[in-house]
């Protein structure tokens, strides 16, 4: 005999018969439910974890210094106790738009090929390819560009060749397959009617692509570019063996330039007191860069999802 | 006036021909330069792998793979070095996997959407979003200082494991949430509860998409190098238990390759490195290509 619970998901049905078995029955059922609930929130509770100790470790230099000069102080000299992060804020943003501007056309190219131009088995396989680029770890990134580009430009122009062109020419390689990725899953994401509907109306397949195609998966290609600026801030290894690392504002492509990550992870190894406290300060500074970025990608998915609905009539009368 | 008829048609058709000429070079036009782009973004990987495989395979010998460094790692092999990543990232899949694995079976068969699985997956979001370094900052000051363990595998290992918590939480719960319905109720109308279903159909059935989800985390933990060097320590030695401190390969091929120690010998181990993180991520592939054609997706 089995019976439903009133108000119940069907899933919450006591189907067996015996009373004292159920009751056995429900009440493991409890623990396991507190159990996963319990695993369920290691993630949150690691973030929250994780913001704290970066926080109470980095904010006694911030209050020392004040946060606006540690922000917007253009001086790192732990030696004379000055500590100014501007030099590495302007470093980790300009190498990340330069990796975008040489990153972003190149991967959104590849993955408009991928997903609608190139035949369905060779896109899949190529694309698998292109995704093995994510599989390579970043020290080896780093030290392939730090023995051939840096060379390479230093030879064109004279410079010393570790500079913000060399770290982002290393970026943008590095964030091409998260970009193509996600942008090669929401083209696949686009109905087929929309192309038939091109079609249907004699238009070629670039017709398709850009006028119907590219704009209806544009929520989801900005969210892999988001995705990769978050990948260009954070990147360690790579940019620190490549870039030169001088805590200086970069003034043109061919300066050293000393990111947030980089800057971290080359004095960590040593500094112990203020100066300690002072890169726990610059992980802050960092974090703060990344939680801005993630509310940034729940911002556009949501109007993603409002273009979603939007879109649907505009299609239809470009198919009628 | 039938031949000026026919000349005003002709006239008429001329542009809209030629429009079609241009759209049809158009399309070829953009086909060739996507397909550079493609072509351009493969010529990296290519590049990349011939250039370390070319300059590191001569070193990778039986004896490289088996013995001790000698000297700061200017002789010797990398065994030490293999060991720990083996252990370090081991020990965070044990760690990860069943908690990712809990985390998903609870956001798909043990909830609704509502305030708490949001809070979840706001957390493993977040958590996806945050640098590797932050993490090894975090990995030092908790594990290692705050707790006491030190640098060591225990250390770096729950660092990692914390680090592949998103992904696996992701992957696990696309493919659970790509167990047919049916298969559930099925197993409930039986007389199974929720956890005998869980565990004996809907786990079975997404187990394919579980695995390709650990063994791309496993890649990623492979390579992890910032997330490690605060966490799991340089040690040289060969790590007795799980509270030793290890250099992991990356860390290993770090070292070599900054200092300078020897060219050789980071070529041998960036080899060894690249292979490994190589293989697993094409096994994933192969997976996700398998399984996918199982369920018949797309």
């Amino acid at each position: 005999m089995s019976y439903r619970k009133e108000g119940s998901p069907f899933w919450r049905t006591t189907v067996s018969s015996g009373r004292v078995r159920s009751q056995g029955r429900t009440a493991n059922e409890r623990v396991v439910e507190r159990v996963l609930f319990c695993c369920a929130l290691t993630a949150v509770s690691a973030l929250a974890l994780i913001t704290a100790f970066i926080f109470a470790e980095g904010m006694p230099e911030l209050g020392r210094t004040g946060p606006a000069r540690f922000v917007f102080g253009t001086t790192w000299s732990p030696s004379r106790g000055m500590f100014g992060v501007l030099p590495m804020i302007a470093g980790s943003v300009a190498v990340t738009l330069a990796a975008l501007l040489m990153g972003v056309p190149v991967a959104v190219a590849c993955a408009v090929f991928l997903a609608e131009m190139a035949p369905p088995r060779a896109g899949v396989l190529l694309k698998a390819l292109v995704e093995l680029l994510s599989a390579v770890p970043s020290v080896v990134y780093g030290f392939v560009g730090l023995t051939t580009l840096v060379p390479l430009i230093r030879e064109w122009t004279g410079a010393p060749g570790f500079s913000v062109l060399a770290a982002s020419v290393v970026l943008a390689i590095m964030v091409m397959p998260t970009i193509t990725s996600v942008s090669y899953e929401s083209l696949k994401a686009v109905p087929g009617s929309y192309r038939d509907g091109v079609a249907a109306l004699g238009g070629t397949r670039w017709q398709a692509i850009r006028m119907v195609v590219l704009p209806a998966a544009r929520s989801g290609i900005v969210a892999g570019i988001i995705l990769g600026i978050g990948r260009c801030l954070g990147e360690t290894m790579a940019v620190l063996m490549v870039a030169g690392n001088a805590p200086v504002i970069p003034t043109s492509l061919l300066s050293p330039v000393r990111t947030l990550t980089s800057g971290i992870a080359l004095e960590m190894g040593y500094a112990s007191g203020r100066h300690r406290e002072a890169l726990f300060g610059t992980a802050v500074v960092l974090f703060a860069m990344i939680a801005a970025l993630n509310l940034l990608t729940r911002y556009v998915a949501s109007k993603g999802a409002v273009f979603g609905g939007r879109r649907r009539p505009r299609d239809g009368s470009a198919g009628a | 006036m039938g031949g000026a008829g026919h000349e005003t048609v002709a006239r008429a058709r001329e542009p809209a021909r030629r429009d079609i000429g241009m759209l049809k070079r158009t399309d070829r036009i953009a086909f060739w330069v996507f397909a550079a782009a493609t072509a351009v973004a493969l010529s990296f990987l290519v590049f990349i792998i011939s250039f370390v495989f070319v300059r590191g395979i001569p070193r990778v010998t039986w004896s490289f793979l088996t013995e001790r460094p000698r000297d700061m790692g200017r002789a010797g092999g990398i065994l030490p070095s293999i060991v720990g990543t083996i252990a370090l990232t081991g020990l965070a899949l044990l760690i990860g996997t069943p908690l990712g694995v809990a985390t998903a079976v609870y956001l798909t068969e043990y909830t609704r959407e509502g305030m708490s699985s949001r809070v979840i997956r706001f957390g493993a979001e977040s958590l996806a979003g945050v640098p590797s370094i932050i993490f090894g900052l975090f990995g030092f000051l908790f594990f290692v200082i705050f707790l006491g363990f030190g640098w060591s595998i225990l250390s770096g290992g729950l660092t990692l494991a914390l680090m592949i918590l998103p992904t696996i939480i992701r992957t696990s719960e696309e493919a659970i949430r790509a167990v047919p319905r049916e298969y559930r109720e099925i197993s409930l109308s039986l007389g199974a509860s929720r956890w005998q279903t869980v565990v004996h159909v809907v786990l079975p059935a997404a187990l394919p998409g579980v695995i390709t989800g650990v063994m791309l985390s496993l890649g990623r933990a492979v390579g992890e190098t910032a997330a490690v060097i605060f966490t799991a320590g340089s040690s040289l030695r060969l790590p007795g238990s799980i509270m030793d401190p290890v250099r992991t390969l990356p860390v290993h091929f770090y070292v070599l390759a900054r200092e300078g120690i020897s060219m050789a010998n980071a070529y041998g181990t960036a080899t060894v490195l690249l292979a490994t993180v190589l293989l697993i991520e094409i096994a994933a592939n192969i997976l996700i290509a398998r399984f996918s054609g199982h369920a018949g997706r797309g």
